[in-house]
């Protein structure tokens, strides 16, 4: 793990990965484009949730509500006060931080199954505050943010988000950054703390690691990315509705992590990216296409119990971060 | 006594767990570059003890002073940062992370306190902790892989790569084969040129070869304190400890 020599073939996989996504966009048929967009945004949802989950073993419940600030937090001033893209960009993410934060001091106070319940407790009071606010976010109808307010016009040039590849390449442009910085991450001293924090918590306060700042660390980043996703979701694909909120999107983030690999790089990628084709491809047989489902993610846990890259690391390659 | 400030320094510590006085009323001064040994019965309270000197316990009443400075009430990463180590009775490594990793958590800890990781100085100091214990050939092995020998000295390599100026050994031979108890002796001696070592540990003999003084505990108090010889001639102590629970 510390072998300079897996550094090139670490960083080599990693770019490989982006340029192949950026080849894509200049072949993949429409339809198909529109699919990777929402999966390259969704994968950094996942890659946020993973950084909680996979690496520092936090299992929280209640991620659907870093999604839905960054989404509403992007979305709302876009609608109501007409901000511009950038700047709304900005104040989703800083609304995922500091929900974060505020909620990773409450949260942490409790572990294992308890933390569970207690992110899920918090997300869905912050679900029903969005049914709450009607007047404002329009509930479960949600807002439709129109083209001419997803258009970023800096210095005359009238670029617009609904544009399908210029949303895809944004799209890729986020995930690549989340996930280097996730790399970059999970490689430093403090990804081999969080790691540790998961693995034996005690003995790690015995070594004098302040095990609740780094925690709370990896929540407050853990919501940054989310938030980042939420927010471009929102601006991209121009609604922001409270089914984003809601309960399943933040049980999707640990399916989507689960298939790929738990605390790897690249896994969310790989799950979410498996998830949407796999209903999309059943979907088209028959209307019991949730059956087909079922029946294939029992398989992959059966064959690869720890998730796609998870149990290729295992098995075969085993520098794979 | 001499005038020298103690390393470590108690009054009046307490501990109690419901009715159960676990640990009660101790006074207790450790010099700096002793190797101290702290025997008793099963139950005595020694771990207790010793948990409340380096926090992972906190103390019903008593005060706790390090350097003459008040530490009771710091938290445990806090007093590692200043100096005192613990490693725990029953072996707590990374079991799922390599032997590099296992000691890689512990130089990286103090190299951040001094500033930040550089790859190399972590390298080093990996190296040289595992090079201390006899463990430098199995760097990449998983921890959990280990025999339960080479776990121990894991858990010790973990201790020293801290550089700690208070070394808290908890039964660290328990478990061993005679020969790795020979190893260890020699490593403790080692050790001690650096730090102050603290013992919690039944092996008679490894007691008598190491400690410059030994501390007796019974329930939750200390019965007695002195030299090998003095506690060997201990009537108390004869009575409480080695006359009936002998092991080892």
């Amino acid at each position: 793990m510390s072998a300079v020599g897996s550094n090139t073939r670490v960083w080599a996989l990693h770019l490989g990965v982006i340029a192949l996504l950026l080849a894509a966009n200049f072949v993949l048929p429409e339809y198909h484009r529109g699919v990777f967009s929402r999966v390259l945004v969704l994968a950094t949802f996942a890659m946020g949730y993973n950084l909680l989950f996979g690496y520092t073993g936090l299992l929280s419940l209640g991620h659907a509500m870093f999604f839905a600030a960054g989404l509403y937090g992007a979305g709302l001033p876009v609608y109501h006060l007409g901000w511009s893209v950038p700047l709304s960009f900005g104040t989703g993410i800083l609304a995922g931080g500091t929900l974060a934060l505020v909620i990773g001091v409450l949260a942490l106070r409790t572990t294992g199954v308890a933390f569970m319940i207690v992110t899920m407790m918090f997300a869905q009071v912050f679900y029903l505050t969005t049914l709450y606010f009607t007047t404002w976010t329009r509930g479960e109808e949600g807002l439709v943010l129109s083209q001419a307010m997803r258009t970023i016009d800096p210095a005359g040039l009238d670029i617009s988000l609904s544009n399908p590849s210029t949303r895809y390449l944004i799209a890729l442009t986020l995930f690549s950054a989340v996930l280097l910085l996730m790399l970059r991450l999970v490689r430093s001293p403090f990804g081999r703390t969080l790691v540790a924090i998961r693995e034996n918590e005690e003995r790690m306060r015995m070594l004098g690691y302040d095990v609740f700042r780094a925690k709370l660390t990896a929540v407050v980043l853990s919501g940054l990315f989310c938030a980042s996703a939420g927010a471009a979701y929102g601006l991209l694909f121009g609604y922001v509705g409270s089914g984003f909120a809601s309960i399943q999107y933040s049980i999707l983030p640990l399916l989507w992590v689960l298939l790929g690999g738990a605390a790897t790089t690249l896994g969310p990628l790989v799950g979410t990216l498996f998830m949407f084709y796999i209903i999309d491809y059943t979907s088209g047989f028959t209307t019991a296409y949730l059956l087909l489902v079922g029946v294939a993610l029992i398989l992959l846990i059966l064959f690869f119990p720890k998730g796609l890259l998870g149990t290729v690391r295992e098995r075969w390659l085993k520098w794979l971060p | 006594m001499a005038a020298v400030t103690p390393l470590i320094e108690t009054r009046a510590l307490s501990r109690h767990f419901g009715g159960l006085k676990a640990v009660e009323a101790v006074d207790f001064t450790l010099q700096p570059g002793e190797i101290r040994a702290i025997i008793g019965p099963n139950g005595a309270g020694k771990t207790t003890f010793v948990s409340l000197i380096c926090g992972r316990i906190a103390p019903s009443s008593g005060s706790i002073a390090l350097d003459g400075n008040d530490i009771t009430r710091l938290p445990a990463h806090k007093r590692v940062l200043a100096g005192i180590a613990y490693t725990f009775q029953i072996t707590s490594i990374f079991p799922k992370l390599t032997v590099y990793d296992n000691v890689a958590l512990s130089v990286q800890r103090r190299l951040l306190k001094a500033g930040r990781v550089v790859a190399g100085e972590l390298d080093a100091g990996v190296a040289q902790a595992l090079a201390r214990v006899g463990l430098a050939d199995r760097a990449q092995t998983l921890a959990g892989n280990l025999a339960y020998g080479h776990q121990r000295l894991l858990e010790v390599a973990m201790g020293l790569a801290l550089e700690p100026r208070l070394l808290i050994l908890d039964e660290p031979t328990q478990g061993l084969s005679d020969g790795e108890i020979e190893g260890f002796i020699a490593l403790v001696r080692e050790i001690a040129k650096e730090a102050t070592v603290l013992l919690i540990e039944h092996n008679m003999p490894v007691v008598m070869q190491l400690a410059q003084k030994i501390t007796v505990m019974n329930f939750g108090r200390v019965l007695a304190e002195g030299s090998a010889e003095e506690i060997r001639a201990n009537a108390a102590v004869q009575e409480a400890y080695l006359g009936t629970g002998r092991d080892g």
